[in-house]
């Protein structure tokens, strides 16, 4: 299974997620969330480069729990909270941020 | 029902311990130990975790597994505080002769001697080691 993107093949899990998430650009992040019907926003790109960076930091998708206090603890509680997160992916920061985010399935995400 | 509320209220905080004896890479364990850990972080457990004999490499900074075509999950460990878990420790004499120090390491842990760390093991309700 994969996505096509300009001229390129990349491939993703039965759940849309990219097996390689060295072959995530903006374009696909954009590419997955036309196909999960969700418009990104400047809040969304903010939430998806933070797990981008998350990511590359601790080689991990953080669990939601701990998603929202590193959001809190870099921007403050208004964005750092699950109302606010499940605001912008209404199917989840894990299930929809981090798919968008190319990134795999958060551990400890049941 | 009756037959819950017989129990006391507050469901048992459980000690936990995860022992790594085993070098990071060539097999599963320590990442696989890893993800429970992480997983565990969920319930609401007194996790620890102990490192010793060649399990102290996992938390070697400086790892290039990529060579080897392996994700770098030692930068993981770094995640352990996000996740709530705090209580780490390191097996002095292990540590020691294989000529590490608490400088090479990737997090800060717990230096604890063997006799120690028997003791704060027999005192876990579960012990799980790989």
């Amino acid at each position: 299974m994969s996505y096509q993107i300009g001229g390129k093949s990349i491939e993703h899990d039965e759940e849309g997620y990219l097996v390689d998430i060295g072959q995530w650009d903006e374009d696909v992040a954009k590419m997955i969330a036309e196909a999960e019907k969700l418009p990104l926003s400047d809040e969304h790109w903010e939430v998806i480069h933070f797990l981008r960076e998350y990511y590359t930091e601790y080689q991990i998708a953080p669990a939601i729990r701990v998603l929202t206090k590193a959001l809190t603890k870099k921007m403050g509680e208004a964005k750092g909270n699950n109302k606010y997160l499940y605001e912008l992916f209404p199917y989840g920061p894990a299930k929809q941020a981090c798919k968008i985010a190319g990134l795999p399935k958060p551990t400890g995400c049941v | 029902m009756s037959a819950e509320s017989d129990n006391s209220a507050e469901p048992k905080v459980k000690r936990f311990m995860y022992v790594n004896r085993k070098a990071p890479h060539g097999t599963v364990y320590a990442l696989e130990v890893l993800e429970m850990v992480l997983i565990s972080a969920m319930f609401e457990q007194d996790v620890h975790i102990a490192f010793l004999d060649d399990g102290v490499f996992q938390v070697k900074k400086g790892q290039n597994p990529a060579v080897l075509e392996m994700k770098d999950f030692s930068k993981t460990y770094r995640a352990l505080e996000g996740y709530g878990i705090e209580k780490v420790f390191i097996e002095k004499e292990s540590m020691e002769e294989r000529g590490l120090s608490a400088d090479d390491l990737i997090i800060p842990v717990e230096v604890i001697g063997r006799e120690e760390l028997g003791a704060l093991m027999e005192s876990m309700d579960v012990v799980l080691s790989a």
